[in-house]
């Protein structure tokens, strides 16, 4: 197999290979998939370093997990679930250890001074992420981020499609408070 | 309402860009855990090869043997092209955990993942657990070695720029199959070419290794990176490094057959360093084959006790013995074997010893294959010193201290508490260590003593110094003033061979790769302190071969001693220096006059004008031996003629040259030297087995086992 053939081949013929040893197929899925799982694990934590980190442990993980791949869901679904989850988990830690601002943060309970800090420490996509709940995070991560369409998305949350419809209202709602208290300059007023 | 807010939101989040060192460690990190989970499975292929391997009944193995065969073909990938310029990182930090998680990589398979060093963040406590597991249930502690090969060829174009321009103009299958003026070691557009052309081979049968035992092991490290003069080949991308590991290793290129009309005279200095075979040792018994460039022959050659006919007084520090027979990889060809023997000082001739041991307690040696195994070394040491030696000990991690101020020898259980007092922490600073060391051995300088600084560390040692050349200079003026340096490397990962080697060179000192206890006696105890008591410094060996009798000669090994022909006769030159009770060897290999074997063709309009007159003599070379004594510094010539006197057949010759020529055999097999095309292991072991002679420690009957392995290997 050369490294075009790699390179091309479906990420399910790829898994399958790595289910059998073959390394050069799982390095090209790490390659091919780093970067999604990366934007998924930070669109859930909202911050750089521990979706690093995250994203380092799901793949020193995934070695272990891609043995039991049966080829019965598309990878990157397979994948999305796995990143949401350890992402969610390594939330939880992080909350009960207090030590980031985490979660759900209501924009509103903040000070003005608080505002002030926040803003300034923040992107706008930090504080667009900062809105939104764990759930409306991970929902934005596969709809927005990767694009999936309501049903893919509610397949690999685990919910109904209906469901993902609702979140997405949500997260446009509170994006629209977001740019209230901006006053519609968005990015410019935070940065 | 408007969805520019969700639109935005979108775009951003499409554009999560992960930071390309979190990226290249996490991949390493996975690629590493990937080796884990399947290392059994590869261990076992390599058992059982027509057994499809041993996965769990919850994975199968569809694709079968296929897949393994396929998957090594795949040259490194570019994955990791993209992010060649992030392999800034600092090696230090991320070495401990690098060499730990190597462990892994004990059956490693080839892939793109091969490029990646396996750093894993100190907090990815799941990975530690593996690899900790892993490296626990008797799968090899020490580490994998892709080699980064760093620093440039030193000397040799230089060398080489005085001599005639040459022209290749085709090549065939690594040998250069015409060169205009002869002069092939001269063209290093030749040396490129050979160069790769042995890199290519090297990974066609790393490949077919691989193609034809289902054994995955470890892609000895094609190593190619940062030459200087890159290769250059499709589909590759040699910008980066493929290192699953950071020993370095200098970049050579093996000698190459030189003309006798072209360059009569061949001048290199002695070098009786070991690390290379202790390095080979160590990789060869974790599955690895060594990658070429950390291939040195006449450390492999010199590696081995010899009992060649050693002189009888100190003022004649040593003896030439100069044997001449065919050569078993070559009917036309011969070999002279040039074997020294140093003096060796009875015990109450030995002079007073000052010595300063310099430790690396940087958090990097916290490995048992390092400070608890130097602490031990050490001791070792410690007992064949004389109760009037000094010792102190300093160490440098962060900031230097000295543990010890200079202490006699003969309050051992003083020196042991210090040794034992040892931990290891923070970060490397070499260059504070190093001035400290000095300054202690100062302190109890003895003029007619040996005075030594022996550095232990186990790699990056540049804290302190603007450049490599700084700290050899440093060194060198230390030299001037008596102060001598030896350097053991100890543990892999992070081993800079290179400097190591270059440091104990300014030194006037020995460089020994320690990677066990054995070895650490072999190094410090065994060989009568030979890494204390110089007997001859600066001795340079430079042969005149005999046109008339010899058309062409290649040494084998000693291309990082290569001296200029002037250089050998002026005495402000710096030359390797021989210790008491060492033996060094030299092996030529010789074209006789007319032979078939002849490289070189003779040249059809520059013969007649040079009259190198046949003369009647049947010499075949005369070898030339200057040495100074340790306190002095003019410099005492020897010489002996070879000729048909000293013509033996192989099977006359002694046990000590046979071994020495397999031993030679078996480098340049592994550095993928041409010249041994037909030759195998299975020969290079026969030859080795029959003789191992007297053999007393078994390092014979070791290297033997080892080429077995290597055997096992491949080919």
């Amino acid at each position: 197999m050369n490294k075009k053939d790699t390179d091309e081949s479906p990420d399910e013929v790829l898994a399958t290979r790595a289910a059998s040893g073959d390394g050069a197929a799982f390095g090209a899925l790490l390659e091919r998939h780093y970067d999604r799982v990366f934007r998924i694990a930070y669109s859930v934590l909202n911050n750089q370093a521990e979706a690093e980190d995250v994203t380092q442990e799901i793949w020193a993980a995934l070695p272990a997990k891609i043995r039991h791949w049966r080829g019965e869901a598309k990878l990157t679904s397979w994948l999305h679930r796995i990143a949401l989850n350890a992402a969610k988990d390594s939330l939880r830690r992080s909350a009960t250890r207090a030590r980031a601002v985490k979660g759900y943060v209501e924009i509103e309970t903040l000070s003005r001074g608080e505002i002030a800090d926040t803003q300034t420490r923040l992107s706008w996509l930090q504080s667009a992420l900062e809105t939104l709940s764990d759930d409306l995070r991970a929902t934005a991560a596969l709809t927005l981020g990767e694009e999936m369409n309501f049903a893919q998305a509610g397949e690999v949350l685990g919910i109904a499609e209906g469901t993902v419809a609702w979140r997405m209202s949500e997260i446009r709602k509170r994006l629209k408070t977001l740019a209230l208290k901006d006053n519609g300059q968005g990015k410019e007023a935070l940065v | 309402m408007s969805d520019d807010e969700l639109e935005r939101l979108a775009a951003e989040m499409q554009n999560i860009k992960p930071s390309i060192s979190a990226k290249q460690r996490a991949m390493n990190a996975a690629m590493t855990a990937f080796d884990a989970e399947f290392a059994l499975e590869q261990a076992n292929d390599t058992k059982e090869i027509s057994t499809p391997a041993q996965g769990s009944v919850a994975a199968p193995r569809p694709t079968g043997q296929n897949t393994r065969t396929e998957r090594v073909k795949i040259p490194r990938s570019g994955i990791m092209s993209k992010f060649k310029n992030s392999f800034s990182f600092n090696p230090k930090a991320t070495m401990m955990l690098g060499s730990c998680a190597a462990a892994l990589m004990f059956a490693l398979v080839i892939m793109p993942g091969a490029n990646y060093l396996p750093v894993v963040d100190k907090t990815d406590s799941k990975f530690m657990e593996v690899s900790e597991a892993l490296s626990s249930d008797g799968s090899n502690e020490v580490g994998n070695d892709e080699i980064i090969v760093t620093g440039s060829r030193v000397g040799r174009s230089d060398l080489d720029s005085a001599a005639p321009q040459t022209v290749v103009s085709e090549t065939e299958s690594g040998t250069i199959a015409a060169i205009k003026d002869g002069v092939m070691k001269s063209d290093s557009d030749a040396q490129k070419l050979a160069n790769a052309q042995r890199e290519a081979d090297f990974r066609k049968k790393r490949d077919q290794q691989v193609f034809n035992t289902g054994i995955t092991v470890t892609p000895p490290p094609a190593p190619k990176i940062e030459r200087s003069a890159p290769l250059q080949e499709t589909g590759f991308d040699l910008g980066y490094s493929e290192p699953t590991s950071r020993d370095r290793f200098e970049n050579y290129e093996s000698n190459t057959v030189t003309s006798v009309k072209a360059t009569p005279v061949s001048t290199f200095s002695i070098d009786v360093d070991t690390a290379s075979y202790s390095y080979f040792r160590s990789s060869i018994n974790r599955g690895q084959l060594p990658a070429p460039s950390s291939i040195r022959l006449e450390e492999m050659i010199n590696y081995f006790p010899y009992d060649y006919a050693a002189p009888t007084s100190a003022d004649e520090p040593f003896k030439a013995n100069v044997t001449v027979t065919p050569t078993p990889w070559n009917a036309d060809t011969k070999l002279m074997h040039i074997g020294i023997k140093g003096y060796v000082p009875s015990f109450d001739e030995r002079p007073h010893s000052n010595i300063v041991l310099l430790i690396d307690t940087s958090g990097s040696m916290n490995q048992a294959n390092k400070l608890p195994l130097l602490i031990n070394s050490f001791k070792l040491l410690l007992g064949t010193l004389d109760e009037d030696d000094t010792v102190s000990i300093v160490t440098y991690a962060g900031s230097a201290g000295t543990v010890l101020e200079p202490t006699p020898a003969s309050n051992k259980l003083k020196i042991k508490a210090a040794l034992n007092q040892l931990r290891s922490g923070g970060s490397t600073a070499g260059a504070a260590g190093l001035e400290l060391a000095y300054m202690k051995a100062q302190e109890s300088f003895d003029e007619d003593g040996i005075n030594r600084v022996i550095l232990a560390t186990d790699g990056d040692f540049n804290v302190g110094f603007s450049s490599p050349a700084e700290m050899k200079t440093f060194i060198s003026k230390k030299r001037k003033t008596g102060i001598f340096l030896s350097v053991l490397g100890f543990g892999n990962g992070n081993y800079n061979d290179h400097l190591m080697q270059s440091l104990a060179q300014n030194g006037n000192g020995v460089a020994a790769y320690i990677d066990s206890l054995a070895e650490a006696n072999k190094v410090l105890a065994d060989e009568a302190g030979s890494a204390l008591i110089t007997i001859a410094k600066d001795v340079k060996i430079q042969v005149e071969f005999n046109p008339a009798t010899i058309s062409e000669y290649r040494l084998i090994g000693y291309e990082t001693r290569a001296l200029k022909r002037e250089d050998f006769n002026n005495d402000k030159i710096d030359a390797g220096e021989i210790n008491s009770g060492h033996s060094v060897t030299a092996i030529y290999e010789l074209t006789p006059y007319g032979s078939a074997a002849q490289m070189v063709d003779d040249l059809r309009y520059a013969d007649d004008a040079i009259e190198y007159a046949s003369n009647d003599s049947e010499e075949f070379a005369f070898v030339k031996i200057r040495h100074k004594l340790p306190n002095s510094d003019t410099s005492t010539l020897q010489t002996f003629p070879v000729g048909p006197d000293q013509e033996q057949r192989l099977k006359r010759a002694s046990d000590d040259m046979r071994f020495a020529t397999a031993v030679a055999a078996v480098g340049q097999k592994l550095r993928g030297d041409t010249q041994l095309d037909d030759y195998n292991f299975q020969d290079a072991i026969k030859l080795a087995s029959g003789a191992r002679g007297d053999d007393e420690n078994g390092y014979r009957a070791e290297f033997i086992q080892l080429v077995r392995l290597v055997d096992g290997l491949g080919e």
